[in-house]
């Protein structure tokens, strides 16, 4: 971990970079601070968010400068920018002595096709593949969650087959119900709220990926193993619970 | 106790300080556009300054109060009236039972805060009473208000009850509402301008700008868009060309972040930003500042001016200095 740089992002912020390219190597030090900082959080913290080779630690300047041994507000000998770089150079220095956390890996199902899908044969066309195969290639891998972010709850999977990948809808849909499953580039994706949207969509869970009043709220978090497995309009219909 | 919607203005919703903690599960903060007229209206009612107040944008709301109330408007200019009469701002203002308030646009400014000692009692969603519109969250059913709404307030905290005494007892008998003799000095308040010069740290991206764009940035100016909302603020001026055309991994954004879209108009994210964006940051408006581009209407002016980190810092630690006297003096004339 030699490429670690601590850099600011504005007067509240500071981003951790673990490196330019998102490699295991990267991912495991985002995952490795992210823990650390939910289990002793910074004084003066506000949150934390994993990205996909970083971590930003939002900050409260006027707090940091408070919290901070023997300083009073405005007297100036270290910036609240200086006083939590130096917390988190030293909490980095600690990580390369730690093991890196397992990852979880959560299940979720999904209908494809029908109404549920209705690019899944557009998606499968574009292939060259069979609806079978392409349903078969999405689900057959686990995805990583490299971060959660654009919507409440929605993860930024890697690890899609290129085989199946699908270009954006010339057209966005205006409406696109919660829990469709899509593809979009070299990406898939799991709308946690409706929206509107481009992406093409070969099925729907009805796995709740957002529930605000759940704590956490989200079903994912970065870092997290996500595996897709196929499930008949019965069992979707049938489906109960709202965590795997 | 309780306060009825008769008309709810252009755009009024509910702001505590902001939905904190979730944006790793890519959850919006929202919170105050002006988080400076936020926390003064909180003060001046008695308020911890976290407490749930109306957001008003460019046109503010009819409202009765079925109960008395104390309350205080802050930010833009609001042209405001209880019963016909017009009241002052930055101030306490006791308001009788079965009053009518109606907010007005305001001369100068674009959102107001009117704070309500007790707060706004609506439920806490994930820690906050902050509304966030897009995912129809918190405050009042996820939305803005409407006509025949009504709001549940809060218990008021009794340190007010002085105060409130001392204002009945110089209460006119023919006076619509009871308010005091002093107000918040201009000193004390951001520089609130028709066409603010904002305060600009260099962003990561910056240098992703051919240079003369760089220097368009600090030198031009831009004009405040009218599909500006509490997502972000669109400027647009001379565009701003990006010299390396290179894709960027999503990344962490935050309140003033400046990005700069392939169109070369520059977006400065609000309180409903997003937590994450695909976009260059060319810049970030200081934390002291965003108050003044709360303010802007759209068609105003803006132009940037370049700080470093320790000037943003300096300035945010001033501006929390001025509104910890600002406390005090308040406190003080509670206690009288």
């Amino acid at each position: 971990m030699q490429q670690i740089q601590i850099q600011p992002e504005g007067d509240h912020a500071v981003v951790v970079s673990f490196g330019k390219e998102n490699n295991s190597v990267v991912r495991a030090g985002v995952r490795m601070l992210a823990r650390a900082l939910a289990e002793q959080p910074l004084k003066g913290m506000v949150e934390y968010i994993p990205a996909f080779t970083s971590v930003t630690v939002i900050y409260d300047p006027v707090l940091v400068y408070k919290e901070a041994e023997g300083q009073a507000l405005g007297s100036g000998t270290l910036l609240p920018y200086e006083i939590v770089v130096g917390k988190l150079d030293a909490l980095v220095q600690t990580l390369q002595e730690q093991q890196v956390p397992p990852e979880s890996v959560v299940c979720i199902p999904v209908c494809y096709g029908g109404e549920f899908g209705p690019d899944l044969e557009g998606v499968a066309a574009l292939s060259g593949l069979s609806v079978e195969e392409v349903i078969s290639i999405h689900h057959g891998v686990p995805y990583q969650v490299h971060m959660l972010g654009f919507a409440p709850g929605f993860p930024y999977l890697g690890g899609m087959d290129r085989r199946i990948a699908a270009p954006r809808k010339a057209t966005p849909r205006l409406f696109v119900p919660a829990g469709s499953v899509g593809i979009a580039g070299e990406q898939t994706g799991v709308y946690p709220i409706s929206t509107p949207g481009g992406w093409q969509l070969i099925g729907r869970t009805p796995a709740a990926l957002f529930l605000p009043d759940r704590q956490p709220p989200a079903l994912l978090k970065a870092g997290d193993m996500l595996r897709f497995y196929p499930i008949t309009r019965r069992e979707y219909e049938t489906w109960e619970g709202t965590s795997p | 106790m309780s306060i009825h919607v008769h008309r709810p203005g252009l755009l009024t919703t509910i702001q505590d300080s902001g939905r904190y903690g979730f944006q790793q599960y890519g959850v919006v903060v929202s919170g105050p556009m002006d988080t400076f007229a936020h926390r003064a209206g909180n003060l001046l009612v008695g308020n911890p300054p976290g407490y749930a107040a109306l957001e008003m944008t460019l046109l503010g709301p009819v409202l009765e109060f079925q109960d008395a109330a104390l309350i205080a408007i802050c930010g833009g200019d609001f042209r405001a009236h209880i019963n016909g009469s017009p009241l002052p701002l930055w101030r306490p203002v006791y308001v009788p039972a079965g009053s009518t308030l109606t907010v007005d646009a305001p001369k100068r400014g674009c959102r107001g805060v009117l704070a309500i000692s007790g707060g706004l009692d609506v439920p806490l969603v994930m820690n906050s009473r902050s509304t966030y519109l897009r995912a129809g969250l918190g405050g009042l059913k996820g939305r803005a208000l409407r006509a025949g709404d009504v709001l549940p307030v809060g218990a008021r905290d009794e340190a007010i009850e002085p105060l409130l005494t001392a204002i009945l007892k110089g209460m006119d008998r023919e006076a619509q509402f009871g308010t005091v003799s002093w107000r918040i000095s201009e000193t004390l308040l951001p520089k609130y301008e028709e066409h603010p010069v904002l305060r600009l740290l260099e962003g990561p991206e910056l240098h992703w700008l051919e240079e003369e764009s760089q220097s368009e940035l600090f030198s031009g100016t831009f004009t405040l868009q009218p599909q500006s909302d509490r997502m972000g603020c669109r400027l647009a001026g001379k565009p701003l060309r990006l010299g390396i055309s290179r894709e960027l991994a999503s990344v962490p954004v935050t309140f003033g972040t400046v990005q700069l879209p392939p169109d070369g108009h520059p977006i400065v994210l609000m309180a409903d930003r997003q937590t994450t964006g695909g976009y260059p940051r060319a810049g970030q408006v200081i934390t002291a500042d965003l108050p003044l581009l709360a303010q802007g209407k759209p068609g105003c002016r803006v132009r940037f001016q370049r700080v470093t980190l320790q000037e943003a810092q300096e300035l945010l630690l001033q501006a929390e200095l001025r509104l910890r006297q600002l406390e005090q003096s308040i406190v003080l004339q509670f206690r009288r």
